[in-house]
């Protein structure tokens, strides 16, 4: 009959539910095939609460179901007026005290874990020599990019965060303008950058990236902040510790490095007349400029967060960013024109070419 | 012949309408505007779901996507479910207490029309340079960094729409309170009645923190205010523990009453009394208080600390417990009764299972560090939808049906409503099901498009069939209740299982509602008169004169000057438009002024006499007395 | 209810406010809203609370430095006493001493009025210090929590004083009498918010 069929598929669903948790989405964004330690406990919380849960919904649907099918009227009779029953003193405890005891068995491991991944107590401590120990990520979250500051190696990217595996990676959060949050699906859980104070907290990388469909995890912005919202992606690449040494020394390496305005490449100097402004090309330094730091560039996965990293897409964007991205920056307040003008094509070709070919892995 | 009996104009109908301050037009006025309100926010979500079909879509634009998901949000929850429920709870409450209207009709209208024209102005904006983006939930830095004048509708239409609320709920409180009919303790009040007091208690203390909010941000986005300027000491966080304040007993605010309506459907279709009925009224009026509790739950990532996430996550892993106990008393009602599966005990057996899936999962998002990777994704759409969903929408439908009798005297069609409900019903769970999944899988919330490749596209697409089969689950149900209007009388008690009061009375209802105030001599007082075969309720008093309330136009000017004012106030900041100031002022001047009238002069109401009663009796019914 | 019985001192009820259905209704309803009140200075006290002294980088107002004590006892004095004023306005109401009550109505709005002098004069002189409306999150705050109460004080004073204009000629009978005590439970309920106010703002203020 038509409830019993109802019920056939609930429950079907949820047996499928239990066979996809184990292994749905893709391993470069799903929280369910977490990627480092704290996704991994995570998912862990989300096992046994779905375990306890779907023991609740089980038990409700069994008596549930029972009850429906005994006590139809088609087969109580049309004119029985059944016992009329005030209550149960025993079933109202029991079914208050046993759902007590099944939040206690919750509650315990996530008060635990909720204490343990606010322990950042790490990034204070330094070595013999005063320098800090843990690798700190200043990560401040704009309109509509992502900015990842190395403090303690004095090493500045964007876009595409570069990790060690292996190890905590603790991060400084910020919003320099409206609230974001940083999330990375598939290697922990998010957390929010406010305008209004820093917000601290670590995940661990256990997995090294160049496998992955893209070679990079995904990164979220996780926070209504304005109309490109959705665009707001960002890339993780996370790599072997040694890999990651050399990445930093490389970065260290661009230190001085400028777009030359008098140089002969007519990409140079368009992007030092119109670019350097708020895009800096080397790696070396503090963050704080008002645009991406553009000197992993050609490393990158994406053009703008979200696009295929191309010349063609590239040459787009440059020429009217304010149509992929509606919202962003590079756009003068009337939303009309980017702020550094009307480039010719000429210069845009040869501006891509350039800005493609800013590498430190090349 | 008085002139109760003769047949209005049309133009003396809308009057009518318009001054009236009967609870049960009221309540029709508000099942209306809130099913017209319902019907845009279903379409405006009809539409994102258009533009999520499928990745990269351009349907619909970023910034418009934003205006939709914020209207969206904002519409259902104040001005679709809260109209509803508040339709469900003016009809109902008085009849079921026996009293023959609420404790202040004129306040009754004021609540109805503030609600309407704040709700109006708010869709205004949609023609008057776009409606709010910022989210339902409008969080302080990119509320005032939104330009142009969106937030600024939010924030006066949702001030103005949440004083009729207020003004509403404190009528519920007073009215249950003291106008009991005489034998009603609170301890037989219906459970309907015992969750609209204490919903009533929840909108009395949670709408003032929103007022206050909304306050603060209009004072930031008009008058140079620095509550939410980090940069001049203030802190935006301080709008997001206001508004979750108001914002999760808001949600209890919806379900409590959703959760009466099933407490009078199930009994009535099983033809047994309510289980555990004091554990059922403990648990009401535990919810109510834990709701105000827990709000942090909405603020995991906001980096409180870890003692704060904690202590919030246990309590609201708490409000587990008395909503469970509510469920199992449900199905213990269902337990040795006699199932009749109607159209409303539909909904109701639907309603259960849905529920306690969207239950489960919010006990999942209390865990706080699960919560780091559910927050702001698909996850909690899907958690919210299901409650939301699958607690109100199914409480409203199926209590429509069960109602229609009492509101309209005629009943729904059987065979449209249960397939209405199994198109609904599935659709339902197609939409949101698979939602849990986008989240898990790294998919966030308020996105206007999604690249290919993440492993998303299935289920969107799939999510998008179940909302059009939502949509036309509404369109059938609209049309049932459209063809109603041309069915025969339903008379009185038509399902022949009604337990409570407001089954009682004889239909048409008397704009008096009872000729003699019931004496109650327990809990389902009808039930208990018609186990001894009796054709009427005993009565409490000889048929006297009563005394009604006059109509009043008042309400509705004192509303008109706010919705006057408010544009005033919208355009004030603007230096292109010295005229506003002056619209602003004229606003005030008429609300203040027809407030002063109102006090200034004596209203009385009027008595209808014994002879006038008879007669408008005998004309309703026939003589020979009730039917 | 005949609301044109002439009563006389000795028929009058005792408590005339809740004598007839409606008037027991206002007083239960008019309690209510003082509860939805007390939610809203609540949140207006925690913003407070929590912006105070807050402001852009080296403002020199705080709450030490900005507030006197004495001008703030003096208005406290003023309505206080107003409070206690309306108490023998609503005794000689229910003595049926119509006079007597118009009386001392009169005078609490005179001490009202006096205290929404003071606290005039009080904004215009930090205004003209500097310490404007925009000036910082703590000012926003402050002039929010102190101006909404100051708000709802001249709201009483125009509801007590229509009051007293409206029920000159009728005098007191059992549909004004409610009317006036829900007036006066709301002139007392604004008293205690100024305690409140007084004692967290400025006594917290300055003595910290």
């Amino acid at each position: 009959m038509m409830k019993g069929l109802k019920k056939w598929r609930l429950f079907s669903l949820l047996t499928v539910m239990m066979v996809f948790l184990s292994g749905c989405g893709e391993d470069y964004i799903s929280a369910l095939k977490p990627a480092g330690q704290v996704g991994k406990e995570q998912f862990n919380l989300l096992l046994l609460a779905t375990g306890i849960m779907t023991l609740v919904v089980v038990i409700v649907s069994v008596i549930y179901l029972l009850a429906f099918v005994k006590f139809r009227r088609s087969k109580v009779g049309e004119n029985v007026i059944p016992k009329q029953v005030e209550g149960s003193h025993t079933l109202e405890v029991i079914w208050t005290v046993i759902p007590i005891i099944l939040l206690l068995i919750l509650a315990v491991p996530v008060v635990t874990a909720t204490y343990k991944f606010a322990d950042v107590a790490a990034m204070d401590e330094v070595d013999e020599n005063g320098n800090k120990t843990a690798l700190t990520v200043n990560v401040t979250a704009k309109l509509y990019w992502w900015e990842f500051e190395y403090p303690n190696q004095g090493i500045v990217t964007s876009q595409e965060l570069v990790v060690p595996t292996g190890q905590k990676v603790y991060f400084n959060l910020k919003a320099a303008d409206v609230k974001h949050s940083f999330w990375i699906p598939a290697i922990g859980g998010k957390m929010d950058t406010n305008v209004d104070n820093l917000n601290k907290f670590y995940l661990v990388f256990d997995k090294e990236s160049k496998d992955l469909k893209d070679g990079v995890f995904y990164g979220k912005c996780a926070e209504l902040c304005g109309p490109s919202h959705a665009l707001m992606d960002f890339k993780v690449k996370a790599l072997s510790p040694e890999a990651f040494d050399a990445w930093v020394a490389s970065m260290k390496a661009t230190e001085g490095k400028v777009a030359d305005k008098a140089s002969t490449d007519l990409g140079e100097a368009t992007f030092a007349k119109s670019c350097l402004g708020c895009h800096a090309v080397s790696g070396s330094g503090a963050g704080g400029t008002p645009g991406p730091n553009l000197t992993t560039f050609g490393d990158r996965n994406r053009v703008a967060g979200f696009l295929e990293h191309n010349e063609e897409n590239l040459k787009a964007w440059i020429e009217n960013p304010g149509e992929f991205k509606p919202g962003n920056l590079m756009m003068n307040p009337e939303g009309t024109a980017p702020v550094y003008g009307d480039l010719s094509d000429e210069e845009i070709e040869a501006l891509a070419t350039y800005i493609m070919g800013l590498s430190v892995e090349k | 012949m008085s002139s109760y009996t003769q047949k209005k104009g049309f133009g003396a109908n809308v009057w009518d309408y318009i001054t009236t301050v009967d609870h049960k037009k009221l309540a029709v006025m508000y099942l209306l505007a809130g099913t017209l309100f319902f019907a845009i926010a279903g379409f405006e979500a009809l539409l994102m779901r258009i533009q999520l079909m499928k990745p990269n879509n351009d349907f619909i634009s970023a910034g418009f996507f934003n205006e939709l998901l914020t209207m969206h949000g904002t519409t259902m929850l104040f001005l679709a479910a809260t109209p509803l429920l508040f339709a469900f709870m003016n009809m109902l409450v008085p009849l079921q207490i026996g009293a023959r209207d609420v404790a202040f009709p004129f306040l009754n209208s004021l609540g109805f029309w503030l609600f309407f024209l704040g709700a109006v102005f708010l869709h205004l904006s949609f023609f008057m340079g776009g409606a709010p983006d910022a989210g339902w939930t409008s969080y302080a830095s990119l509320s005032l960094y939104s330009p142009g004048h969106g937030i600024d509708f939010y924030v006066l239409g949702l001030q103005i729409s949440g004083a009729g609320t207020l003004i509403s709920g404190l009528n519920f409180i007073v009215t249950i309170i003291t106008m009991r009919a005489p034998g009603m303790t609170f301890m037989r009040m219906p459970l309907f009645t015992w969750t609209a007091l204490v919903s009533s208690a929840l909108i009395l203390f949670a709408f003032p923190p929103l007022t206050i909010g909304l306050l603060m941000m209009l004072f930031d986005r008009m008058f140079g205010g620095n509550f939410f300027d980090h940069t001049m000491g203030g802190n935006t966080i301080i709008w997001e523990h206001l508004f979750w304040i108001f914002g999760h007993p808001e949600v209890y605010i919806l379900i409590l009453p959703a959760f009466g309506l099933f407490s009078e459907i199930i009994p009535a279709f099983s033809r047994k009394r309510l289980f555990g009925y004091s554990s059922m009224v403990f648990a009401t009026i535990l919810i109510g208080f834990l709701g105000f509790m827990v709000w942090a739950h909405h603020m995991f990532t906001v980096g409180l600390g870890p003692t704060a996430n904690a202590i919030f996550a246990v309590a609201t892993m708490a409000i587990a417990v008395p909503t469970g106990m509510k469920v199992f008393n449900w199905i213990l009602t269902l337990w040795g009764g006699s199932i009749k599966v109607t159209t409303p005990m539909l909904y109701a057996l639907g309603f259960i299972p849905s529920f306690v899936a969207g239950g489960v999962t919010g006990v999942m998002q209390a865990s706080a560090p699960l919560d780091y990777q559910l927050h702001d994704s698909y996850f909690i759409v899907a958690h919210f939808h299901y409650v939301i969903v699958g607690g109100i929408v199914t409480a409203i439908f199926g209590s429509a049906h069960f109602y229609w009798p009492i509101f309209f005297n005629r009943m729904l069609n059987e065979t449209l409503g249960k397939l209405t409900f199994w198109i609904f019903f599935i659709g339902f769970h197609l939409t949101f099901f698979v939602q849990h999944f986008l989240g898990l899988m790294g998919m966030p919330r308020r996105v206007f498009t999604y690249m290919e490749g993440q492993g998303w596209d299935q289920f969107n697409f799939i999510s998008t069939i179940g909302a059009l089969m939502m949509g036309v689950g509404v369109i059938i149900m609209v049309i049932n209740c459209l063809l109603s209007i041309k069915g025969e009388p339903a008379g009185r008690d038509p399902w022949g299982d009604g337990r409570t009061l407001e089954w009682s009375i004889p239909q048409p209802i008397p704009f008096y509602n009872f000729r003699q105030t019931p004496l109650v001599r327990g809990l389902d007082p009808w039930w208990i008169e018609k186990q001894e075969g009796n054709k009427e309720m005993t009565f409490a008093e000889p048929v006297g004169d009563i005394h009604m309330p006059n109509n009043s136009a008042i309400p509705f000017v004192i509303s008109l000057g706010m919705f006057i004012a408010a544009f005033g106030a919208l355009y004030h900041p603007d230096a292109d438009k010295p005229w506003s100031i002056y619209i602003l002022i004229g606003g005030l001047a008429i609300t203040f002024g027809a407030m002063i009238f109102r006090s200034v002069k004596d209203d009385h109401g009027f008595h209808l006499h014994k002879e006038e009663i008879l007669e408008i009796e005998e004309h309703l019914y026939g003589k020979g007395g009730n039917k | 209810m005949d609301f044109n019985t002439k009563f006389t001192p000795h028929t009058w009820p005792d408590h005339p406010e809740q004598a007839t259905m409606e008037g027991k209704n206002k007083v239960v309803g008019f309690w209510i809203f003082l509860a939805c009140e007390v939610v809203l200075f609540a949140s207006l006290f925690a913003t407070y609370l929590a912006l105070k002294n807050k402001g852009p980088a080296g403002m020199e107002f705080t709450t030490q430095s900005l507030f006197e004590l004495p001008l703030a006892f003096a208005m406290t004095m003023l309505l206080l006493t107003s409070s206690l004023t309306s108490v023998y306005a609503i005794y000689h109401m229910r003595n049926f001493n119509f006079k007597a009550m118009q009386t001392w109505f009169g005078i609490t709005l005179l001490l009202g009025l006096g205290f929404l002098g003071l606290e005039i004069y009080e904004f215009y002189h930090y205004v003209h210090k500097g310490f404007t409306f925009d000036q910082s999150a703590f000012s926003t705050a402050f002039y929010s929590l102190v101006g909404t109460h100051g708000f709802h004080v001249t709201l009483g004073l125009v509801w007590i004083s229509t009051l007293m204009i409206r029920n000159a000629k009728r005098g007191l009978n059992l549909y004004n009498a409610p009317k006036f005590f829900v007036a006066a439970l709301y002139w007392h309920f604004i008293d205690v918010v100024w305690v409140f106010i007084f004692t967290v703002v400025y006594l917290m203020g300055v003595i910290g």
